[in-house]
């Protein structure tokens, strides 16, 4: 058994050197070359520096390059923070500031932009490397223990500010031999990619291959817009693994591309991120090959992907939820009521959680990892952390776990989390004198802004504004203004009455229609 | 311009005002549309105007211009001066 990430893909490169590890638009790579790509970057990286677990800024589109930066990080004892280069500076800025990395590896497309705002930390550019020796290298990944970070992926922060969680070598390792073994991954596995890099899907895509050496497609962004070409690209590619958003399933879905495509080579789609609805799972299954198997996979990044899942063995009716199963391998995951026990059957209750899974941290922010990671209250006698989710869950007498929510303002849109204090911060730095709350409608699944102004503001400014400090998904597709928020008793914002004034106003737009 | 055509361009101005679509050749290539904007247009003018657009439809050449998007809409039954 390894303990370190890059031994697990020394080994992959040993079996299968020759093999194709990853394609993306632009170029191929098998596994000898991204081992020989990485390692000259990691050299540059390092630069006969002793130092480990800093992090390093990975500052690339989705491509075969950000993969390489990934690998050669971790050959220097470093851990990897991908940044998403499609998001306003000013949200980067606020991400860099608080993680303090050593350096930012980029490529000369996105170099300017970086220069341009005169950071004070190293800049690599990925794809105009200076020669290095063609010696042996000794590589600092040797002096690093199972519990040394390997990444941060950044969440969104109720505050404004996204938190940085930090995941150990350990955590990885553990999660992807469980997936191996759920899902009897091999080196025939040629994996479609959807999930973006920035999000924690994309751990089980990018490490199957370094585990396995399943061959890694990253599909191109663009069509993920245009499903049909989507369906094409699996076909041509003959892809036969998919672990995608629900998002994009039911778009495909609802769009009854599936009596046209029929995917002959799919063998297994599995899904996370946010809820599956049963009836789009329904015309998948009823419109594809009968034997592919469909996974409801659950999991916050606090825990590493996943840690429940559930592979569909019965037929479910359209409106019967899909479970989220069971716990995977070496996780224990139970419901906590109000009073800190645990629930009886049918009890609602928050999803917690126990295991190798669990984070280390979030980076540079021990306020907030205090108060989420959190002594186990069912344990006494020693110290044990569990990781409470702000899920909401209750256990069927089949002994399956059930989603049912949140307890807090976090949303799941397109995929992605989303903390709607994000959305309000930003909405009130960047509007003076307005007050504002966002909601999530989600039957349209769409974010809803409230405002509270003496004037209108026109949508076009709204969004034209909040593009320079919010990721893309997270902007409101409708705004409302009100003349004066409904308050609580005590003082705050009345979200209860806000969404009753929300429904009432879709009713008297739906009947003047 | 014929009101399909202006109709197009006021929702597409709505969902990316950052962006002018009368001095772009192809949205697409030029990455003033992406994915979200994709499917919340497809929304807008398929509840607009009361259709359903075909997702074999759904592909790069139809959202590239004002005016592919305007064919798009008249070969799903739009008629000028709606």
């Amino acid at each position: 058994m390894y303990n370190n990430l890059v031994d697990c893909f020394e080994h992959t490169v040993h079996l299968f050197s020759n093999k194709m590890a990853i394609l993306d638009a632009n170029s191929k790579l098998n596994f000898k070359q991204l081992r020989a790509r990485a390692m000259k970057l990691a050299m540059v990286i390092s630069n006969n520096k002793k130092s480990i677990n800093k992090p390093i800024a990975i500052f690339l589109p989705k491509s075969n390059d950000a993969v390489v930066a990934f690998i050669a990080t971790l050959y220097t004892g470093n851990c990897y923070a991908p940044l998403d280069v499609k998001n306003p500076m000013s949200r980067i800025i606020k991400i860099l500031n608080k993680l303090k990395p050593v350096a930012i590896i980029t490529d000369t497309k996105h170099l300017d932009i970086l220069k341009s705002y005169n950071l004070d930390i190293k800049i690599i550019t990925c794809n105009a490397l200076p020669q290095t020796p063609n010696i042996p290298y000794n590589f600092n990944y040797k002096n690093c223990i199972d519990l040394d970070p390997a990444y941060i992926m950044h969440t969104s922060g109720s505050t404004g500010i996204p938190k940085g969680v930090a995941i150990s070598h350990r955590s990885i390792i553990d999660y992807i031999n469980w997936a191996i073994d759920a899902f009897t991954i091999s080196e025939n596995e040629i994996i479609g990619s959807q999930a973006p890099f920035i999000f924690d899907n994309s751990t089980l895509d990018i490490y199957l291959m370094v585990f396995k050496g399943a061959t890694l497609h990253i599909i191109p962004e663009q069509l993920f817009v245009f499903p049909a070409k989507l369906l094409e690209f699996l076909e041509t590619h003959k892809v036969n693994f998919v672990f995608w958003v629900p998002s994009v399933l039911i778009y495909i879905a609802n769009l009854k591309l599936l009596s046209i495509y029929k995917i002959p080579s799919l063998k297994k789609v599995l899904f996370a991120g946010e809820v599956m609805p049963t009836k789009h799972l329904n015309y998948w299954i009823g419109n594809l090959n009968k034997d592919i198997l469909y996974a409801n996979l659950y999991g916050p990044t606090e825990i590493t992907v996943d840690c429940t899942y559930y592979i569909i063995n019965r037929p479910f009716k359209d409106n019967q939820p899909l479970p989220i199963g069971k716990p995977c391998r070496n996780s224990d995951v139970f419901l906590l009521n109000n009073n800190d026990e645990l629930c009886k059957t049918n009890e609602q209750g928050e999803i917690c959680v126990r295991g190798s899974s669990l984070a280390l941290c979030y980076w540079n922010d021990i306020k907030k990892t205090n108060a989420v990671f959190v002594q186990n209250p069912l344990n006494n006698s020693y110290p044990e952390k569990i990781y409470r989710t702000g899920d909401l869950a209750f256990v069927n007498t089949m002994g399956e776990i059930i989603f049912s929510g949140r307890k807090d303002n976090q949303i799941k849109h397109l995929g992605y989390r989303i903390e709607l204090g994000e959305i309000e911060h930003s909405v009130l730095s960047t509007f003076e004198s307005i007050i504002a709350r966002a909601i999530y409608d989600a039957q349209n699944r769409e974010i809803v802004l409230f405002y509270e102004s003496k004037t209108e503001i026109p949508i076009r400014l709204f969004r034209q504004k909040l593009a320079k400090v919010l990721s893309g998904y997270m902007i409101p597709a409708k705004y409302y203004k009100v003349d004066t928020m409904p308050l609580s008793l005590s003082g705050k914002i009345d979200l209860a009455a806000l969404q009753k004034q929300f429904i009432s106003k879709k009713k008297s737009l739906e009947m003047a229609k | 311009m014929k009101t399909i055509n202006k109709s197009v361009l006021k929702h597409l101005s709505q969902i990316k005002p950052e962006f002018n679509f009368l001095h772009s050749s192809n949205f697409v290539a030029e990455g003033l549309l992406d994915s979200f904007d994709v499917i919340h247009l497809v929304t807008v003018l398929d509840t607009e105007y009361n259709i359903s657009i075909d997702g074999i439809d759904i592909v790069p050449e139809n959202f590239s211009t004002i005016a592919s998007i305007s064919k798009l809409l008249i070969k799903n039954g739009v008629l000028e001066c709606t």
